[in-house]
């Protein structure tokens, strides 16, 4: 283990952009290999990225390992499993984070079973145990009421993947020096299993919620469908998008791509209304770094309140519709528009 | 064709309660039931064998009482179950996990040759996805996850086609058989299980193997044993610095809140539809 060294974050290339969450990764990498100062890595991998590398270095890395081979030019597992074996058998790691994105997590599912070391799910909390220099990477357990802190005490790389939009991205710094050390593997399109034969972008609903200025997102105390409808209502008033719980989606009354949380989507909106939403933090992962918070809920004592910037104990059945006649009146004053700005 | 699925027993988060003394779980308030995702795995599986014929095997590791979810495998219309338990796979990671998994597959196919293993694309109780790729590596399979859709199986060519769920859409892929394939709930609507499935699950019993069963095994990769990660400390998230709550009546409250809204008018624009 003496030989271990650095902090590693598998930098994501999708159409020849690096995604956010690899350079929120290096944010948070960041914080962690100074307190164990050691060196931040960048691990890049695709077909014509090198001119990322400086990127990677922008935002907070020390070194960024290169490996540019047409059979990478789209992501598979094989692939792509092949290339960060090779580096990390090469160069050595403490810990390893990647985003908890479909490609993220699959290989680093693969990448933890060739390595036979541990990988902790979906984290949205990191930190190191200075003195036994362990990585704390905790997540939402049990469908999401506690937090569970995962430790990987003898195996390296210790290895995490990292819910998007949860850590924060360093602002880039142009003057900022690295090492880029490039690799070649020489992979072979004949040896791959898997051909990628189209991608298809889809501007589905998800994509708009993450776009989203303003959510308002119910959950199982909108009792029913017809209760879930006043939900719609409040969204379509004011031009919002509607989300909802894990809860909502289980009892039908939304499609999947709707949901918020651990298990959905993470969102920043600026203004987010939990409406008959507990407050699981199975759902609270997915939004709290919202701007503004409303919570809407009968219980006093529910934990949304506690993530809520205003809250309103209420029923929602009751207090939605005078919400949306109280905007509906503002807006008459404003020809229109509730906000000037 | 024969189609292994990885079945795994949970409890039905949404019902399960946590005590708030100790903050564990209190298991006994969840009914056990078929991960979800699963039971659209062994849906996909008998889609398949409806086109290419063939045979579909469950595979489940866990305590005695998991022959439920396999009879429940049974009724979608699996063929086959078998049902791995023995304590010296309790407490496994998802690496422990798919170490014996594998064993038990690579015993599976000495009977009959394994063309395609399914699982869910995660377990509702600990929602990691792992272990799925993980089997894939263990197997050499090339394994595709987050299967939205399984398009074509073509059996001459050994090969299928699949859409995968991706960022911001999905990709249509070809594999070659034998590969592995975890989906999400997308990829089927589960269907009603015809009477005579439902008379086979209840008489039905699957084979249940022991480790001693595995043949050669590694016991030191098994269990908590072979499980490099470990829960350090259960936790309530640290607390945002509480909101406001406001107050009087339900009508004041509405005025008051969408008076502090156009106080934050910077932030963000409506625009009221009447």
């Amino acid at each position: 283990m003496g030989e271990s060294l650095g902090v590693w974050v598998f930098i994501e290339v999708n159409d020849k952009k690096i995604e956010g969450v690899s350079l929120e990764l290096l944010g948070a990498g960041r914080q962690l290999a100074d307190k164990l100062n050691v060196p931040l890595a960048g691990v890049l991998l695709g077909d014509g990225v090198k001119n990322l590398a400086s990127d990677v270095i922008y935002y907070g890395a020390d070194i960024v390992y290169v490996v540019d081979d047409p059979v990478l030019k789209l992501y598979r597992t094989e692939a792509y499993m092949k290339a960060v074996i090779s580096l990390a058998e090469k160069y050595k790691s403490e810990i390893f984070l990647y985003g908890a994105t479909p490609n993220g997590k699959d290989l680093a599912s693969a990448v933890a079973t060739d390595l036979s070391t541990g990988l902790t799910a979906d984290t949205t909390m990191l930190d190191v145990d200075l003195d036994k220099r362990l990585l704390e990477a905790s997540r939402p357990a049990f469908g999401g009421n506690i937090m569970a802190t995962i430790l990987c005490k003898k195996h390296r790389p210790q290895m995490a993947t990292v819910r998007p939009k949860v850590m924060q991205a360093l602002d880039p710094d142009h003057g900022r020096q690295g090492k880029i050390i490039e690799e070649e593997l020489h992979l072979r399109e004949e040896d791959m299993r898997t051909r990628v034969l189209r991608i298809v972008k889809e501007v589905t609903k998800t994509a708009n919620l993450s776009e989203a200025d303003v959510i308002v997102a119910g959950g199982k105390g909108m009792g029913d469908p017809q209760g879930f409808q006043l939900i719609h209502d409040l969204a379509e008033t004011i031009g919002a998008s509607v989300a909802g719980t894990r809860d909502a989606v289980e009892a039908g009354w939304l499609p999947h791509e709707l949901q918020i949380g651990q298990t959905g989507e993470t969102v920043t909106p600026k203004l987010y209304f939990a409406i008959g939403i507990s407050g699981a933090i199975q759902h609270v992962v997915g939004m709290k770094n919202s701007e503004l918070i409303i919570a809407i809920n009968k219980d006093p004592n529910a934990p949304i309140f506690d993530v809520a910037t205003y809250g309103i104990v209420g029923d929602a059945h009751e207090v939605i519709p005078k919400l949306i006649q109280q905007f509906k009146e503002l807006s008459k004053e404003k020809g229109g528009e509730l906000s000037y700005a | 064709m024969h189609i292994i699925v990885c079945v795994k027993q949970v409890p039905d988060t949404k019902i399960i309660k946590i005590n708030p003394k100790t903050n564990t779980l209190d298991r006994r308030s969840a009914p056990a039931i078929l991960n979800p995702y699963d039971a659209h795995a062994v849906q996909e599986a008998v889609k398949i064998k409806q086109l290419t014929g063939g045979t579909v095997s469950v595979l489940s590791m866990g305590p005695p009482q998991a022959v439920s979810i396999i009879k429940k495998s049974i009724e979608i219309g699996a063929d086959k179950g078998y049902l791995i338990s023995d304590r010296a796979f309790a407490g496994a990671d998802t690496l422990a996990t798919s170490y014996a998994l594998s064993k038990a597959l690579e015993r599976i196919s000495e009977e009959q040759k394994i063309d395609m293993v399914i699982c869910g694309k995660h377990a509702i109780d600990g929602d990691t996805g792992q272990v799925g790729p993980g089997i894939a590596r263990r197997l050499d399979m090339p394994p595709v996850t987050n299967v939205i859709e399984v398009t074509e199986v073509k059996t001459e060519e050994r090969k299928i086609n699949l859409k995968r769920k991706q960022l911001g859409g999905y990709e249509e892929i070809e594999a070659q058989l034998p590969c592995l394939l975890t989906v999400e709930k997308e990829v089927n609507e589960i269907e009603y299980a015809p009477m005579p499935n439902m008379i086979k699950a209840a008489r039905y019993e699957p084979v249940v193997w022991t480790v001693d069963d595995l043949g050669e095994v590694d016991r030191s990769q098994l269990g908590l044993k072979g499980s490099p990660t470990v829960v350090g400390k259960m936790f309530t998230p640290p607390r945002r610095a509480g909101g406001k709550k406001l107050e009087g009546t339900i009508d004041e409250q509405v005025k008051e809140l969408t008076g502090l809204l156009r106080e934050k008018q910077d932030l963000f624009r409506f625009n009221v539809n009447s």
